[in-house]
């Protein structure tokens, strides 16, 4: 055990004289993590719409008001025909044209029922679903508003209706940042534990001070142990930096408590520099790591569910994505952040995690070897 | 004491034969040489005496200690170092030192008296780190640092290789110092000046022993008589030379040829010959052979 003190002595020690690592590693986190929530945002505003008004009504003016009210459109420009906003949405100014036809609001008050031309720019799948989507509920809503002003009431009871009224538990008002802010802050810890704990034992390998090292009789459990504490340390403290700055400037806060989350989050530390070890064990150069953590950074980041739904991808990729320590920890983290799970609820998440780094730093431990 | 019998280290699935078939023995308190140009396998027998490769087969003892069954006992008993520079070089000298020595459970004021003469030399440069350090500097750190255990067995891989004269000079003294105190050294080096400050020596080549002796019984094993020509035309004499019927070898030396000659009682044949070409001022010594005449030699009988 004396010999893991020193070794964490050593290590520390390093670590706090590279003055370059430190700043990217503690200034470079926080900075995306105040920045990237408001770029990567899903709700789509600033919709780019045009309008062909054939009716000049006071419905059509309303209609028209109440789609550039709702905040989602910008009002582009209103063209004088079809052609004229087709023209706009090839040029790519427009991502929507609302054709509103001819004798609107009379054909609305004596036929009881109009039909409005929506055309939607699908080049940006996302941006084109939720454009026809946000337009879609503007009119129902429309649709409810006219009815009441100007439909007589039946005297008999009409045809039942179901209308649904959806009620978005755990983020009622569907807050984006609840869903990004817990997201990003994985990715970055992801990012930060697999480099730093695959580079540093490359770094002794490059450097050949491990030659050094092999020739004592230190146990390597211990040397890894070194080796791995630091950024298990470190990895808490920038967590923890994630948090406040969450709550300070997103007031995103965990409504579970954070014994909890410190709990997954050691879980997942421990299998993430486990899987961060073993890539080290595997390459020689920093090179090597840099690629091949890389190129497993891309896929976590994809398939573990921290930006896309784990239940719509194909069956393969979610028994791969149930081998990744960050979809539980992601996972976990949504729990405890929004639901306020506790121990018991995210225990599948947890052992899951532990098994998983128990497999890697074993197989990280039995791959390093003090001889060739 | 290192005993070694008939190891074998091939690299490249057996292709290609690092250390092939050696055997020789390190008595306690001698400072022995392993003398071979690059790529004769010195490190891989480094590496392996110090637990960090398997032999392909063989037995090897260090202290009396099997390095593959009992390599625990070896790595507390042994100080090694490497070829290439291996301390931490974002750490400080004391650094360095300090953590080392915790490595092996002890401390520097407990085996300060063994470092001390080559740690005052650095001492002033404490809190320097080590990357900062000079060629020779270095050198002495690591040897500080594979020695502040009180090591039984040193094994030193090419020490003295890219230190500048004056530090290799300290340096082999610093070494004697050492075998005084009665540590059992190993070193292996490349240049055959350095030989002659070793006890015993084993010549490599190609991943065999050409030979093993003191430098004086391999000197004196040399058994012909060495000539040393020089001119100020050297390469047209050496060219020459070369083409004589009773020249047994001869080679460029530094600024003069090394000449053997087969049969050595013709030797006024020999000022007849070069007299027939004009070498403007031609001087012949008989000279003592080095370690490097011999190695030359060994070589061209195997």
């Amino acid at each position: 055990m004396r010999s893991l003190y020193f070794l964490l002595e050593k290590e520390f020690k390093q670590m706090f004289r590279s003055k370059g690592l430190l700043r990217t590693l503690f200034i470079a986190p926080i900075i995306q993590l105040i920045l990237m929530p408001m770029a990567a945002n899903y709700s789509v505003k600033n919709i780019s719409l045009v309008i062909v008004d054939h009716d000049h009504s006071s419905f059509s003016r309303q209609l028209i008001t109440k789609v550039t009210a709702s905040g989602h459109f910008r009002l582009e420009a209103i063209c004088a025909n079809t052609e004229a906003a087709l023209k706009e949405i090839e040029l790519d100014k427009a991502d929507i044209a609302i054709e509103i036809p001819d004798k609107f609001e009379q054909g609305l008050v004596r036929e009881g029922s109009q039909k409005i031309n929506v055309q939607v720019n699908a080049i940006e799948g996302v941006k084109a679903g939720l454009a026809g989507g946000y337009l879609s509920a503007i009119l129902s809503d429309f649709n409810a508003e006219l009815r009441l002003h100007w439909v007589q009431p039946a005297r008999f009871e009409p045809a039942p209706v179901i209308s649904i009224m959806p009620i978005n538990w755990y983020n009622k008002f569907m807050n984006y940042y609840l869903f990004i802010v817990p997201g990003i802050l994985v990715n970055l810890i992801t990012g930060i534990g697999i480099m730093q704990a695959a580079f540093n034992l490359v770094k002794e390998k490059e450097m050949g001070t491990i030659e050094q090292i092999n020739v004592t009789p230190i146990k390597k459990q211990y040397f890894i142990l070194g080796k791995l504490l630091p950024f298990f340390v470190l990895s808490i403290v920038i967590f923890t930096v994630g948090l406040m700055i969450g709550y300070v400037f997103y007031n995103v806060y965990p409504v579970g408590s954070f014994l909890t989350m410190y709990v997954s989050l050691f879980a997942f530390l421990f299998a993430l520099l486990g899987f961060g070890l073993l890539l080290s064990t595997y390459s020689e150069t920093q090179q090597q790591t840099m690629s091949l953590a890389f190129f497993f950074l891309n896929v976590l980041n994809m398939m573990s569910g921290l930006f896309t739904s784990i239940e719509s991808m194909p069956q393969w990729a979610k028994i791969l994505s149930g081998c990744f320590p960050v979809s539980h920890f992601i996972k976990a983290m949504r729990m405890i952040m929004l639901k306020g799970s506790s121990l018991s609820d995210i225990s599948f998440h947890l052992w899951s995690m532990l098994g998983v780094g128990l497999v890697f730093n074993t197989w990280a431990i039995l791959n390093y070897r003090k001889r060739s | 004491m290192i005993t070694v019998q008939h190891l074998i280290k091939t690299y490249n699935k057996g292709t290609v034969k690092a250390v092939n078939d050696i055997s020789f023995e390190v008595k306690d308190g001698e400072l022995f040489g392993l003398i071979g140009p690059d790529g004769a396998g010195k490190s891989s027998i480094f590496r392996m005496l110090t637990t960090l490769l398997l032999p392909d087969s063989g037995i090897a003892t260090v202290n009396g200690y099997d390095i593959v069954n009992d390599f625990q006992n070896i790595r507390n008993h042994i100080g090694y170092m490497p070829g290439r520079f291996s301390l931490y070089q974002d750490l400080t000298i004391e650094e360095n030192l300090e953590f080392f020595a915790t490595v092996f459970n002890t401390s520097i004021e407990e085996n300060y008296d063994l470092i001390k003469d080559i740690y005052v030399q650095i001492e002033p440069f404490k809190d320097r780190r080590t990357g900062k350090l000079s060629g020779g500097m270095k050198q002495k750190l690591a040897l500080c640092c594979a020695l502040i255990h009180k090591p039984d067995v040193l094994f030193l891989d090419e020490p003295t290789t890219g230190v500048d004269v004056v530090s290799r000079r300290e340096f082999w003294d610093m070494l004697k110092k050492l075998k005084n105190q009665g540590l059992t050294i190993l070193v292996s080096t490349p240049y055959m000046d350095e030989a002659g400050l070793c006890d015993r020596i084993a010549l490599l080549q190609n991943g065999q022993i050409l030979s093993i002796d003191t430098p004086a019984h391999i000197v004196a094993s040399f058994g012909d008589i060495l000539y040393s020509l020089s001119s100020p035309k050297m390469y047209k004499l050496l060219v020459t030379m070369r083409a004589y019927d009773n020249m047994n070898s001869c080679f460029a030396f530094g600024d003069s040829l090394h000449l053997t000659l087969k049969d050595n009682s013709k030797k006024d044949e020999l000022y007849s010959y070069l007299k027939k070409s004009d070498f403007g001022e031609i001087e012949i010594n008989q000279i003592m052979p080095t370690i490097e005449d011999c190695f030359i030699k060994l070589l061209k009988e195997n």
